[in-house]
């Protein structure tokens, strides 16, 4: 063999290159994304093709690569356009090897060398994809993780803890560990649990704020369930569920009046703050008619 | 009668999908307020048994029609281990799984009408219907 089929396809670099592009634009004028310019898309190919064949041709895999993945993830293009353009890649080199005069060698073999080209490079992207992938997965659930539990220490011994959205069962254990812990941080002697933004409350939700209560009041803390809306009320009650244990409020306003109470504290409103807030007014008044 | 539509149960999150869709189409059944959190939550207890006990099915949706009302018909179908003892799951309180047991009779009080069917080993199929008021 005067040639091997790697050298074959660097030396006709241009015109794979050529009839690559225009199968991809071909390609992709069928999943047309009008929100993608056409000019990003053919210098992304460009750059795409160009990094193929500098792989094909050390045979090894560059860091090109992996910097053109991340790029491409950037931009949120989907991994078909990765595979995609390498599978047509697969197939323009196929081609061209078969229909080559110079080239006596059998189609069987020219199949399995270009996949021994091509295909570390699919696994590549595709591992390089995937990780990505999972690490911004992994990133969010952390970022969702902070926000499902937040515990307000609103004041000396009464904490408040807001519920928004749905509790699955990571979440429950989640908000479990968070109140146990906050109760003991903040030395909270009342912590309110607000559910008012949770859309169902079923036999499960219900089962790990009933442990969750029973939980605080073994450390010797007093859980109050607020924001039970008329509607989770009587779901509630048809669910034959027993919150009878600790209190519970329709409004976190009267449960925080309850907490005040159980913890012999009182929120007056002071006549000289008044006055200064009446003098503050006034004095907004004054400079209105100067 | 409507097309069916089904929910497939396999990960938990798919719980939340099927009580959504419910929600939405008893909302457009004309359901109040506190019907449509009682169907959201039957079907929330139905998935999630699907869920823990057998592992995947489904929750189809149907509307129904009785001599001038309407009504949301829901079916949840599973292929897992069956029920042994109806009359023993239908108690308050009685659970396998450490829970509290209120799943099945709390579904019972919350809808209309309440049928089950369940062969061990073949699978287990809960049909409940509630009427627009
Ligand atoms: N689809 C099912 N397939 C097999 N067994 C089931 C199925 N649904 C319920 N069971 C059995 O019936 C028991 C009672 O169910 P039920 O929903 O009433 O209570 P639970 O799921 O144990 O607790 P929870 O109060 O949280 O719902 C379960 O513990 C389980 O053993
Ligand atoms: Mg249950």
């Amino acid at each position: 063999m005067a040639k091997n089929l790697k050298e074959i396809l660097v030396d006709n670099s241009n015109g794979l290159v050529h009839m690559w592009l225009e199968e991809v634009a071909e390609k992709q004028k069928e999943v047309t994304n009008s929100a993608i310019s056409q000019d990003l898309f053919e210098n992304t190919n460009r750059e795409f093709v160009n990094i193929i064949f500098g792989s094909v041709e050390k045979e090894s895999l560059t860091s090109d690569l992996d910097s053109f993945t991340e790029r491409v993830i950037n931009l949120g293009w989907p991994l078909s356009y990765l595979t995609d353009g390498l599978q047509l890649f697969k197939r323009v080199a196929i081609e061209f090897l078969i229909e080559h005069e110079e080239l006596d060698v059998p189609v069987p073999k020219v199949l399995r060398h270009v996949d021994e080209l091509v295909n570390p490079i699919i696994n590549q992207l595709v591992n390089e994809y995937s990780g990505s992938w999972e690490n911004t997965v992994s990133l969010q659930r952390v970022a969702l993780q902070e926000l499902s539990a937040p515990l307000i220490p609103v004041m000396d011994n009464i904490t408040v803890m807001p519920l928004i959205g749905t509790i699955d069962t990571e979440r429950a254990k989640f908000i479990m560990e968070n109140l146990l812990d906050g109760v003991i941080k903040h030395h909270a002697e009342v912590v309110l649990i607000d559910i008012t933004g949770v859309p169902v409350v079923d036999t499960m939700v219900a089962h790990h704020i009933i442990q969750a209560a029973e939980a605080v009041r073994l450390i010797g803390s007093t859980c109050i369930l607020v924001g039970i809306r008329p509607e989770i009320a009587q779901t509630i009650v048809n669910l034959g569920i027993d919150l009878s244990k600790f209190p519970t409020k329709s409004s976190l306003r009267k449960g925080f009046t309850t907490a005040l109470e159980m913890t012999n504290q009182m929120i007056v409103q002071t006549n000289s703050e008044e006055q200064t807030i009446e003098e503050l007014i006034d004095s907004l008044d004054r400079s209105k008619q100067s | 009668m409507d097309f069916r539509t089904c929910v497939n149960i396999q990960k938990e999150w798919d719980i939340v999908g099927a009580r959504q869709f419910g929600r939405d189409f008893s909302k457009k059944l004309g359901f109040g307020i506190v019907d449509q959190a009682r169907i959201a939550t039957a079907i929330s207890e139905l998935a999630r048994n699907i869920y823990l006990y057998a592992g995947s099915g489904k929750i189809c949706f149907d509307e129904v029609e009785n001599v001038g009302s309407r009504g949301i018909c829901i079916v949840a179908i599973d292929t897992g281990p069956g029920i042994k003892d109806i009359s023993q799951v239908m108690e308050d309180g009685f659970s396998t799984s450490g829970g509290l047991g209120a799943g099945l009779p709390g579904v019972k009080r919350l809808m209309d009408e309440f049928d089950i069917t369940s062969k061990t080993g073949e699978g287990t199929e809960i049909r409940v219907v509630k009427w627009v008021r």
